[in-house]
């Protein structure tokens, strides 16, 4: 039954290797013959990444010298944020942006590659390293460099770009920073501890150090490209891909209030950690389920599953959705996995198939990826994170 | 009058049960709070690494807890492991291992150090140029998977939810010098919309490294008046020149008054409001109108149910940088107006230095103790009072006073304001 308190998604802002913004994306999963991902095997070769489209930033950061006083992620995150904002009819609104609570997930940016060779290489036979240490970061970093990579300034430029000043907060943590800050926007809205939200984050997956730190992992996936469920066949592993998305997140009152149209409806979110023995993640993932089910019709239901390809969570979170018996599509199969946006992505695709009454078509051949027929109007959305963190979400027709 | 359980807009009232700080002057309240009165500082000369060739070499580190292969996020973990125990043992709630309510952290960004970027490079062999490509094949050797694990953004909090038994998924937390506060206001917001009784709140930072050091001095955000260390600190003097690095960390476990009184906790004192603004002014530096500042204490004294005659005291940001002390009295001069030059407003970072990710939250709890005890921390090396800036700072010795009312004030770059409104039981 609807209430005013609903947390509705008004608006939508999504760029990945699939495209620049929300039609591209569906275009490009009801694509005839299968969708296909845009896979860069060469720049960082063992390792395929899924690249950015190209975006023209111009269009949503329109000052330059804010493009330059931002890293890769800053970029992809605040011109998602923008889209998001445009899809919602508020961009330039100063009254709703004034009071519209954000929350971002965010990790970090990266490194100067020349000055951490240079150091590295010459480190070693300095004759005092750690006066070297110090003379090159100060003489060879860029003063800009450090708000460029620093987690809170993803939303510190997005308030400065789009003038989103209601509130500003981040969270850190790989997959759960995305998953937290949906679950922590939808229960402020349901509580009436605000009714306006803009969540979400970035990704920036070619880059040699986020490779570095979960190839530290043995966490990724080194052979030609290969859906999510497939690779598990082998030894598993993740395709990093970079991706930005935000959701304008709204309470059903405030939308009716200013008349915005409602894309889908988040009908129950659930978060939780396990330490990930085996059958850990399963346990919680079961519970939640448990409480979200009797809502379930699953003649009209699907799974987008937010599966990383990282092996064991991967192959844990297979089995629980056999038992489901609900068609599903691991979206990282179709623009990699990319960690703290990971789940508002796939919140936005759920409410782009809702929106289209119908799920797109298999991303690979596999016993889970079933062709859905039916009407779509209920979508589950997982979130297993690659090392912690497990989350389940009903997404709504709206 | 006894408070009633729910507040002027029916929502439970969350109090503070237990606290447990650590900074440079020392581990535990009872340290901290005796050398904080006495106006002790705890900067010194940098000895964790040779500060040949900077321009500031001086911190307030915390050099007395020793952790396994150092690194900002493992130190920052085992300081909150100190905090929490002293934290949850005053409150005396849950049992050992298992704290009945979820967890909010204030915590750092995380990355790869210089240590573990250099063991890489020499464990992959390469001659003369290291390249990434030579990191990446020493990575995938497996024998650095530890590092996976120290340094992503979520294992922090997830190290310190298996050992103390917080539930659900933990959050981790970064709105730059505010973060410890926004910690805080996450625990409020949930025990205000009933999701649970108790919440445990943590602000930890231990990232005085080269690097780190080096970003902030490249902002040229740092005191260079390294000589003597304990004199750099000197917010709202007319000569201070920058704020100084610290680390520390301080832990609040939150509870719903009913939930406290239920138990018969002892009541430490009330967060009774919170106000946040952000200003999309410039990426460190806050509207010159001071508007977002001041939205931001308005909101947190609107939040409390209280108008501005009601504050007695005032725990500032006061880093002790030109830009941040000048722009703070201008929102208190906005909100306060007149009164805005008699309210006592000192600042702890004067004797602990800034400790950045954990600042909201560890002066949030001596802004606790100030109340409780009747007395007010002063602003030290205030020698020279800057003319454009007449506070009463509480300069260089503690006060005695009775105050029911105080606002805690944490801004950071990124046009993050928050502003937390503390009272008495």
């Amino acid at each position: 039954m609807a209430s005013p308190r609903d947390a509705m998604i008004t608006g939508i802002g999504l760029v990945s290797c699939l495209g620049d913004g929300v039609d591209a994306h569906w275009a490009s999963l009801m694509r005839e013959g299968g969708c296909q991902p845009v896979v860069d095997h060469t720049s960082f070769a063992p390792w395929p990444v899924h690249p950015m489209t190209a975006l023209e930033l111009d269009r949503q950061i329109p000052r330059r010298g804010d493009q330059r006083q931002m890293e890769a992620w800053q970029r992809i995150g605040t011109y998602a944020a923008g889209l998001a904002l445009d899809s919602a009819g508020m961009k330039g609104n100063a009254d709703l942006l004034s009071r519209m609570d954000m929350i971002v997930a965010a990790g970090g940016g990266e490194r100067d590659y020349a000055v951490d060779t240079a150091i590295l290489s010459a480190l070693p036979s300095a004759a005092d390293p750690g006066a070297y240490l110090n003379e090159h970061l100060l003489s060879d970093l860029r003063p800009t460099l450090f708000l460029a990579q620093l987690s809170n300034l993803l939303a510190g430029n997005i308030s400065i770009v789009h003038g989103v000043v209601g509130s500003s907060r981040t969270f850190m943590g790989e997959e759960s920073a995305g998953t937290d800050a949906v679950r922590i926007a939808c229960a402020r809205i349901a509580a009436g501890q605000g009714d306006l939200f803009l969540v979400g984050g970035s990704y920036n997956a070619q880059r040699a150090d986020v490779l570095l730190h979960y190839e530290m992992g043995r966490l990724l996936w080194k052979q030609p490209f290969a859906g999510v469920w497939h690779r598990q066949v082998q030894s598993g592993g993740m395709i990093l891909g970079s991706v930005g998305c935000f959701l304008v997140i709204e309470s059903r009152e405030h939308a009716a209030t200013r008349g915005a149209a409602n894309l889908a409806h988040i009908a129950a979110i659930a978060t939780d950690r396990s330490r990930r023995r085996p059958g850990e993640a399963t346990a919680i993932a079961t519970h939640q389920f448990d409480a979200m089910r009797q809502h379930l019709d699953p003649s009209h239901a699907a799974v987008i599953s937010g599966a990383s390809g990282a092996p064991a969570a991967t192959m844990e979170e297979a089995e629980f959705l056999r038992d489901l018996r609900l068609p599903v599509r691991a979206t990282a199969s179709a623009f990699g996995h990319s960690l703290e946006p990971s789940f508002p992505a796939n919140l936005a695709i759920a409410a782009i198939s809702l929106a289209n009454r119908r799920l797109f078509p298999p991303l690979e051949a596999s016993e889970l990826e079933t062709p859905m027929a039916a009407e779509l109007r209920q979508v589950l959305v997982t979130s297993w994170g690659h090392w912690r963190g497990e989350a389940l979400a009903v997404v709504e027709a709206a | 009058m006894a408070r009633s359980d729910v507040d002027s807009r029916g929502r439970p009232v969350v109090v503070v049960t237990g606290t447990g700080v650590l900074t440079s002057l020392g581990n535990g309240k009872q340290d901290n709070w005796r050398e904080l009165t006495a106006g002790h500082s705890g900067i010194r000369r940098i000895s964790r690494f040779p500060v040949a060739g900077l321009r500031t070499t001086i911190a307030g580190t915390i050099d007395f807890v020793p952790v396994d292969e150092l690194s900002a996020p493992a130190l920052s973990q085992r300081l909150a492991e100190f905090v929490i125990d002293e934290a949850v043992d005053e409150a005396a709630i849950g049992s050992s291992g298992d704290f009945p309510g979820p967890m909010f952290l204030a915590l750092p960004p995380v990355e790869m150090e210089w240590p573990q970027r250099l063991a890489l490079a020499a464990a992959s062999g390469a001659n003369e140029t290291v390249t990434y490509d030579d990191l990446l094949r020493a990575a995938g050797t497996g024998r650095f998977a530890r590092y996976h694990e120290r340094f992503l953004f979520g294992s922090v909090a997830e190290n310190l939810a298996v050992r103390f038994g917080t539930k659900g998924s933990p959050v981790a937390t970064s709105t730059a010098c505010a973060s410890g506060a926004t910690a805080i206001q996450l625990g409020v917001e949930a025990i205000r919309r009933g999701e649970c009784e108790a919440a445990l709140v943590i602000g930890t930072d231990a990232s005085v490294n080269p690097e780190s050091l080096i970003r902030f001095s490249l902002l040229s955000a740092l005191s260079t008046r390294n000589d003597p260390p304990e004199a750099a600190a000197r917010p709202f003097s007319k000569d201070r020149d920058g704020f100084v690095m610290a680390e520390g960390a301080g832990a609040l476990v939150l509870e719903s008054l009913a939930h406290a009184r239920a138990r018969g906790a002892n009541i430490i004192g009330v967060i009774e409001g919170c106000g946040e603004m952000a200003d999309g002014f410039h990426r460190t530096r806050s509207s010159p109108d001071g508007k977002p500042i001041t939205a931001c204490m308005q909101h947190a004294l609107d939040d409390a149910g209280l108008t501005p005659d009601a504050i007695g005291y005032i725990n500032a940001h006061g880093t002790g940088t030109p830009e941040n002390d000048k722009m703070e009295w201008v929102g208190a001069s906005a909100v306060f107006g007149e009164r805005a030059a008699s309210i006592p407003i000192s600042s702890n970072k004067s004797m602990i230095g800034h400790t950045l990710t954990a600042a909201g939250a560890v002066e949030a709890i001596f802004t606790l103790l100030s109340l409780r005890h009747g007395r007010l921390p002063p602003t030290i090396n205030y020698d020279t009072p800057d003319p454009t800036l007449p506070v009463d700072c509480v300069p260089n010795v503690a006060r005695d006073a009775q105050v029911a009312h105080a606002i805690s004030n944490s801004f950071g770059f990124g046009g993050q304001n928050v502003c937390l409104v503390v009272g008495t039981p």
